[in-house]
């Protein structure tokens, strides 16, 4: 069992833990996730590490209540724990210095991306942050991003915080402005992680995405999050989960995470009617 | 000493008693096992058809020697606890050695019997003694030598791993074992059906086990969580056994093998066994929904006929096994694939898929397949299969399930730079002594060997445990020439 030891809702529907997991906290490096599976009839899902602290033996998970999983996550408090948990799993990022890094977020991808751009900066970068979200109130770890970026812009579908638009709008204006770029991370939706691709493919900027396939058990052994790629076949959950985004074939990533639609449509449906059946 | 009254004539007069099973029609779309067990008649029945030869022929085939002879004629004598005991002395898992082993390769293979009539049952009689071992047995634990101070870490929880920690902890020494899954058994709990092998049967030995003082950390991926030099360097491990198996799947590499809808065996049979999605929504986890629809399974290993028997119980309509060679070649047990076939599995033999085809949604839809006829033998000794041009055709399928074998997982090696590997990926270890290119580290089963068998990584497991006992109490180390 993995107690939690704090909860607390960010945003609606986005909660942050702190969980007792002193093997994981000890190793754990940005870009780095867990699989937890919250109880005895419960799903294994992947969760990015979103900080961690080796002294105090614990990790800080940050989810998004997207599906039945998450949402029943999401209604655990500090004191309730976690049935199983383990990591950290996935390849780190490669953190170097590369002189300018973008840091693109979208939805619950900028608390993914957080570690590793807070790993950017402390390795000597200029950290430019674009933070997307639908709305004002789902703007993620705004002032943990304002601390660690050297700019930072907010982007959101109503304009009701910061520029009304798409994260792909200042990343645009950035390029053809010619602006120095030398790295970009990406992290969102499918779809948003493709149209940044598509953006810098152009001029060959460099460009890291880290990609949501289905996991199962998260180290090599199923197959199930293989995504293809240039160089062939990868298997997200031990070979990423970042890869060089102009190699990805994220059309075939955006299928195959609808694999299970029907089912967890269902099952979403089953625990909005009856949430104290899971 | 001999129980058995009968004269060898009329031994060999008695037919070879049937394994009770469960009816095709119903068990095709349910998890229950499907063979039933002998009934004490029938065990004892069976057992007076061993010809107690002198120089018993059956223990040959047997890859750890089990004395069948001797155990058969304790059924006789109607002491099964005493038939237990003794298959116990050369394999610590005889319940799943029962229902597993392909016998008709090994110990029933070359059974005198068999020359002239069915051979012996040595599987079903094997089964059916551990059966009654743990359902009325009272032998209780094995004496647990003094604590010796000597920590070992084990590696995965497979067939390898559980009967080196027997062997350990019962000669005093503090054991752990290490598991990336969040259950305690390998193969046997995410890998093999329910219907081959109940997992109460597994957990039943993982709670001996743990009784014995065995450590179970479930959770522990080695090479992630903690690595190798941490365990010996920092938490005092004195020795570490690598027993992680042969995890990693093969895909075909054919167009369409991204489609959803294709999965690998492994990720197929985790998601039923593991994960329970054969209960969705019961239990969260989900599978393919199969019902109504058709599937197929490529392959022809025990594998492929657990996966496509698997479809089948989840409501497939067409349950469908497509394999390059002929029948003859399929490695799988001889009985699983006569099971399978009265299941209502269709066997598509001399085919090899070429394309994954995609509907308009962009699901899976069918397989293109290329027929194949035998030519020369191979490597294997096995007639290779060569493809006829021209010859290809398409099924429509939903879901496609690739079971081609599994290669080396590669997190515990890489982990390890010190630790030699073969050009394949598996762990260089000595055939005898399972020492590898690192001191205090051994090296069991399947990452040893490649995809073998539950006895064979069971026999691996106790050499090497053999070997860590011997080394923890001599502390020396020669390096094995063959490895490094
Ligand atoms: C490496 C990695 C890191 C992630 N980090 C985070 C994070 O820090 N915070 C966060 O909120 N989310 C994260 N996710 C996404 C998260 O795993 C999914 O949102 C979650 O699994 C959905 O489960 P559900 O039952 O709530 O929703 P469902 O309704 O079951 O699924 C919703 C969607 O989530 C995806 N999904 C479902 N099951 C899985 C699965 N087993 N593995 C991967 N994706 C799945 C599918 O695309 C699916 O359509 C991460 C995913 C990956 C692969
Ligand atoms: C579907 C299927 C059906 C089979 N049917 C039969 C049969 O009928 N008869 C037969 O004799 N054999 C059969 N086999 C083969 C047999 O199961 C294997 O040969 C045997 O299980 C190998 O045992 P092992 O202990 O070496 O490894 P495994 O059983 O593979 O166990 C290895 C364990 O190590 C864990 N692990 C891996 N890496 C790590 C890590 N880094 N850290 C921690 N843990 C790790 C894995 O999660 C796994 O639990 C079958 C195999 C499969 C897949
Ligand atoms: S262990 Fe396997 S091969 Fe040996 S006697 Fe038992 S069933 Fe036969
Ligand atoms: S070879 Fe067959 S008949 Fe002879 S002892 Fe072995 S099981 Fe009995
Ligand atoms: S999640 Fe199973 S191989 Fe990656
Ligand atoms: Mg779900």
């Amino acid at each position: 069992m993995f107690p939690i030891l704090e909860a607390e809702f960010l945003a609606p529907e986005i909660k942050r833990f702190v969980i007792e997991a002193p093997r994981v906290a000890r190793k754990r490096r940005a870009g780095q996730f867990v699989i937890v599976r919250l109880h005895e009839r419960g799903e294994r899902i992947p969760l990015t590490i979103a900080d961690g602290d080796p002294e105090r033996g614990t990790i800080t998970l940050i989810v998004q209540g997207v599906g039945k999983t998450t949402k029943l996550m999401n209604l655990l408090e500090a004191g309730d724990a976690i049935l199983d948990l383990v990591g950290p799993l996935g390849s780190p990022s490669d953190v170097r210095r590369y002189g300018t890094v973008v840091v693109i977020g979208g939805g619950v991808g900028t608390a993914i991306a957080w570690p590793t751009a807070r790993a950017m900066k402390q390795a000597g970068n200029r950290v430019v942050g674009i933070v997307g979200a639908r709305s004002r109130q789902l703007v993620l770890l705004e002032p943990e991003m304002r601390a660690i970026c050297d700019e930072l812009e907010i982007v959101t579908d109503d304009g009701s915080s910061g520029r009304q638009g798409v994260v792909i709008d200042p990343l645009c204006e950035r390029i053809m402005r010619g602006d120095r770029i030398d790295l970009v991370l990406a992290i969102g939706p499918v779809r948003m992680m493709q149209a940044v691709a598509e953006m810098t493919r152009p001029s060959g900027i460099r460009t890291i995405v880290s990609l949501n396939s289905l996991m199962v058990d998260g180290t090599g052994m199923c197959g199930g999050c293989r995504v293809s790629t240039r160089d062939g076949t990868r298997f997200a959950c031990v070979d990423g989960p970042e890869f060089d985004a102009h190699a990805v074939d994220f059309d075939t990533l955006a299928r195959r995470n609808r694999t299970y639609r029907d089912s967890e449509a269902a099952a979403l449906e089953a625990f909005r009617a009856d949430p104290n059946s899971a | 000493m001999s129980a058995n009254p009968l004269p060898p004539k009329q031994r060999t007069k008695i037919p070879r008693q049937e394994m009770p099973e469960q009816q095709a029609a119903a068990r095709r779309r349910n998890f229950d096992e499907v063979n039933r067990g002998l009934t004490v008649l029938g065990a004892s029945t069976e057992a007076m058809r061993c010809l107690e030869c002198a120089k018993p022929a059956c223990v040959s085939g047997c890859p750890v020697g089990v004395k069948i002879r001797d155990f058969i004629a304790l059924i006789t004598a109607g002491d099964y606890l005493g038939a237990a005991a003794k298959i116990r002395e050369d394999n610590v898992l005889p319940a799943i050695t029962g229902r597993v082993c392909p016998q008709e390769t090994q110990c029933e293979g070359c059974c005198i019997l068999g020359k002239t009539f069915e051979p012996l049952g040595i599987g079903h009689l094997e089964r059916f003694v551990a059966d009654y071992e743990r359902e009325h047995g009272e032998l209780g634990l094995p004496e647990i030598a003094p604590p010796s101070g000597r920590k070992v870490a084990i590696i995965g929880s497979g067939p390898a791993g559980l009967s080196a920690a027997g062997d350990l902890v019962r000669w005093g020494h503090a054991v752990t074992v290490f598991e990336a899954l969040h259950e305690i058994g390998g193969v046997l709990v995410y890998g093999i059906p329910a219907f081959r092998l109940p997992k109460a049967i597994v957990r039943h030995e993982v709670e001996a086990l743990a009784r014995m003082g065995v450590d179970f950390q479930a959770n522990v991926v080695v090479g992630k969580t903690v690595t190798i030099d941490e365990l010996m360097d920092e938490e005092g491990y004195d020795a570490v056994l690598v027993a992680t198996g042969a995890g990693l799947p093969k895909f075909l590499g054919i167009p369409g093998e991204h489609l959803p809808g294709v999965s690998s065996a492994n990720e197929f049979l985790t998601r039923v066994n593991l994960m329970h999605a054969n209960e969705f929504p019961s239990y969260d986890e989900p599978v393919f929904d199969c019902r109504g629809r058709d599937v197929a399974v490529i392959g022809g290993g025990n594998t492929a006929m657990d996966a496509v028997r698997t479809a089948c119980r989840l409501g497939a309509r067409r349950s469908l096994l497509i394999y390059r060679r002929t029948e003859a070649e399929m490695p799988a047990r001889v009985e699983e694939i006569r099971h399978a076939k009265q299941e209502g599995i269709e066997l598509l033999t001399l085919a090899n898929p070429v394309a994954f085809l995609s509907d308009d949604e962009g699901f899976l839809a069918g397989v293109r397949c290329l027929r194949m006829e035998l030519g020369q033998p191979d490597a294997s000794g096995r007639r290779s299969p060569v493809p006829i041009p021209g010859s290809e055709f398409e099924v429509p399928v939903a879901m496609a399930v690739v079971a081609l074998g599994t290669g080396a997982n590669p997190l515990v090696q890489s982990s390890t730079p010190d630790l030699a590997t073969d050009p394949r990926g598996y762990i260089a270890a000595d055939p005898e002594t399972l020492r590898t290119s690192k001191r205090g580290v051994f090296a069991a089963g399947d990452i040893v060997t490649g995809a073998a068998t539950v006895i064979l990584a069971m026999a691996a497991g106790r050499r090497a445990a053999a070997a860590i006992g011997e080394f923890l109490e001599s502390g020396a180390w020669i390096d094995a020439e063959a490895v490094g």
